[in-house]
């Protein structure tokens, strides 16, 4: 297994567990009193899961399962492959703090927070599209 | 491997859609924004992890089913015509007709794969 495939996954699970976490303490803000950011994190907990644990799983995975590109580079740019991941992490990290600060109190911090996430995350997207692209082929 | 190259697609527009929403938000226009999110979950889920773990399936489950190559081929071809004729009707709002034509794809891929699923003989479980 190739050791982006291993930061992907183990970083996958460490996002499933903070996005189940996440949702235990949202629904938990119906027996305690919570800070109001995270009663209202509900779509930054959404793309925890489906963006840090889905797609990141996948991502992963298909970076170490796909056919091999061509026999000097088996998974294309090792440079563009290690950018996907930082920008995927960093756009969804971004996210993560932006989205539910935003909506308690919008500020030029968090703007700025929100479209750089918007950028890195699409980025991260555009990254995986032109990796995986080539090695998807018949038999 | 038609299905597989039609869920990047669907994650390039997805993700694209997604950016472009979520720049909105921090633009302070959360209020157009709110009438995408059903065609970013369409595209996200079922254009790009549906329609990849189908295509993934077809690609690793043994060959050959009860059917024969021909039919199942058959079946995989109609089931990725069904859903993605589905996802585009369910993202231009056509829901309902969207819906059934991914039901039918679903009919469709589990025909086409119901037999390949089988013992390899190596393993009990």
């Amino acid at each position: 297994m190739p050791l982006l495939t291993r930061w992907y996954v183990k970083t996958a699970m460490l996002y499933l567990v903070a996005a189940l976490l996440l949702g235990a303490l949202m629904a938990g803000g119906r027996l305690v009193r919570l800070p109001a950011v995270v009663l209202i994190a509900g779509p930054a907990q959404i793309h925890l899961f489906v963006v840090g644990w889905l797609t990141q799983l996948i991502f992963g995975i298909a970076y170490w399962m796909f056919p091999k590109a061509s026999a000097e580079r088996p998974r294309g740019s090792d440079a563009l492959a290690l950018f996907t991941y930082v920008a995927l992490n960093a756009g969804l990290l971004a996210r993560a703090v932006g989205e539910p600060w935003s909506a308690v109190q919008a500020t030029p911090v968090t703007s700025v927070l929100l479209v750089l996430a918007a950028v890195l995350q699409w980025l991260a997207g555009c990254g995986f599209f032109v990796l995986a692209w080539p090695r998807v082929r018949g038999r | 491997m038609w299905l597989v190259r039609a869920a990047l697609v669907y994650l390039l527009l997805g993700f694209t859609l997604g950016a472009v929403m979520l720049a909105g938000k921090a633009l302070g226009h959360s209020a157009w924004i709110a009438g995408w999110i059903p065609i970013h979950v369409e595209l996200v889920l079922v254009g790009w992890m549906l329609q990849l773990a189908m295509g993934v399936a077809l690609w690793i489950l043994p060959r050959f089913g009860a059917f024969g190559p021909a039919r199942q081929a058959a079946w995989a071809w109609a089931a990725g015509g069904l859903l993605n004729a589905g996802v585009a009707l369910v993202v231009t709002g056509a829901p309902f007709p969207g819906r059934v034509l991914e039901l039918g794809a679903a009919l469709a891929f589990g025909l086409s794969v119901w037999t390949r699923v089988r013992a390899s003989g190596i393993s009990a479980m």
